[in-house]
């Protein structure tokens, strides 16, 4: 064989390797959906059939006591709640290979005003982001004509609203929550990044930002196939079904004891409906603070069954991922203490003002 | 031949440079790996999302952890 010949050989046992990848992604996402349309079809007197056989012929456990509904529905939670959550980082995964900082930029360049919000904060929402690449995000944004406002509402979204803890709210509290979570999240970065905008800070963004030469940032010439896609999707699940199921789990246990167990009443009187000053204090303690939205929702679940109102920990919730000190300290690196303060104030005032609506509405009726 | 690591110092970078110095010293190939931390020379070079990498000059992947086969492929070419 020529060294030619043998190139090609092993470029067609790679294609065949990708496309055995890509029909076992597909295999275990096809299994996935059919075990949550099962999950969905099922709870009359017991909630599924594998969790039954778990409680009451693997663990033997005695039947209809306290204790045992509990298990049972710990573990129907569990596999819907992961499989949810695979299904959702995978699909999230996908679309985000679409969605490339650099394409977002140019996409965003030159919009008006509102328009520009409204989109800047649900392209916030897909477009891959860390943020630790807050800042050179920031300088490519700012100085290739994206209005500041639109900056502000991409760099609020992005972490503030997140399909995790979309995910997780969902599982644990329904989809009336969830929807909540969505909207009011979208609804902050807009009008908060309209507002900065409004206020034309343009003056407090350190100097050499502006200054700065942004090199050539044009996409890289990247042809992705489906099955290239399909592996970005799956290194995100492997990324971040790695980090938080186990707070899934916790989640969930914790969730199972309230729906079986009475909540009691302890924090009613410092986090409760009737504590106006609760809300901005829990989004003042939230602020400096950061957690991953995973590891914050089975807080979210234990405020919630001591007594504590659902605007209260929903604010709290929200500041801690949305604003905290370590990117205070990566965005003073482009941004002048006014503007930090500016921002931290708006989005603060949004939460705070998210958490009375919340409050004002009736908690039983929005959970599940 | 120079690989040029571009990451302002979060983890996702450190495993990029990492992963780098790794598949050099494995293929046991005559690289230089530079780590740019600046970030003003991160602005420079274009790059929005970080980590990046560069092979003499040219980018190849940015704001992702490449896989050891694609690094591979690039200095083996």
């Amino acid at each position: 064989m020529t060294e030619n010949e043998i190139n090609t050989g092993a470029k067609k046992s790679a294609v065949k390797d990708q496309n055995i990848k890509t029909i076992l992604y597909l295999f275990a996402l096809g299994l996935a959906v059919y075990r949550l349309t099962m999950l969905k079809s099922c709870c009359i007197s017991h909630y599924d059939s594998l969790s039954t056989w778990i409680t009451y012929t693997f663990l033997k456990l005695p039947e209809l006591t306290l204790f045992s509904l509990s298990v049972e529905l710990f573990i129907y939670d569990v596999q819907k709640l992961l499989l949810l959550l695979f299904l959702v980082v995978f699909a999230v995964g996908i679309v985000r290979s679409f969605f490339t900082p650099e394409r977002t930029r140019k996409f965003l360049a030159g919009k008006h005003e509102f328009t520009g919000n409204i989109f800047a904060a649900l392209i916030g929402v897909v477009t891959p982001f860390c943020s630790c690449s807050a800042v050179p995000l920031f300088i490519g944004f700012v100085t290739t004509g994206v209005p500041l406002g639109v900056t502000f509402s991409f760099l609020i979204s992005a972490p503030m609203v997140n399909e995790i803890a979309l995910v997780l709210l969902y599982g644990m509290f329904g989809w009336k929550v969830a929807v909540l979570y969505l909207g009011t999240g979208l609804l902050i970065a807009i009008i908060a990044g309209w507002t900065i905008g409004r206020m034309k800070m343009e003056k407090h963004v350190e100097e050499w930002v502006y200054a700065a030469q942004m090199g050539d940032a044009d996409d890289l010439v990247q042809d992705l196939t489906w099955s290239d896609r399909m592996q970005f999707g799956m290194d995100a699940v492997k990324d971040i079904m790695g980090k938080v199921w186990i707070y899934v789990v916790i989640g969930i246990a914790i969730g199972a004891s309230i729906h079986s167990y009475a909540p009691d009443n302890a924090l009613a009187a410092i986090m409760g409906k009737d504590a106006w000053w609760s809300v901005p204090f829990a989004v003042i303690i939230g602020i400096p603070m950061y957690s991953n939205p995973a590891g914050i929702v089975p807080i979210v679940e234990a405020l919630l069954s001591k007594g504590a109102a659902l605007g209260t920990v929903l604010a709290f919730m929200m500041s801690v991922i949305a604003l905290s000190l370590p990117e205070m300290v990566i965005l003073r690196k482009v941004l002048k203490p006014r503007l930090i303060a500016t921002f931290v104030s708006v989005v603060g005032m949004g939460i705070i003002l998210i958490g009375y609506i919340f409050n004002s509405l009736n908690l039983s009726q929005i959970i599940k | 031949m120079k690989i040029t690591v571009y990451g302002p110092g979060c983890a996702k970078c450190k495993q990029a440079e990492e992963l780098v110095k790794r598949v050099v010293a494995e293929t046991g190939i005559n690289a230089e790996v530079v780590k740019v931390s600046d970030i003003r020379e991160i602005i420079a070079a274009g790059i929005m999302s970080t980590p990046a990498v560069a092979v003499d000059g040219t980018m190849k992947v940015k704001g992702r952890v490449p896989t050891t086969d694609e690094v591979k492929k690039w200095i083996t070419g």
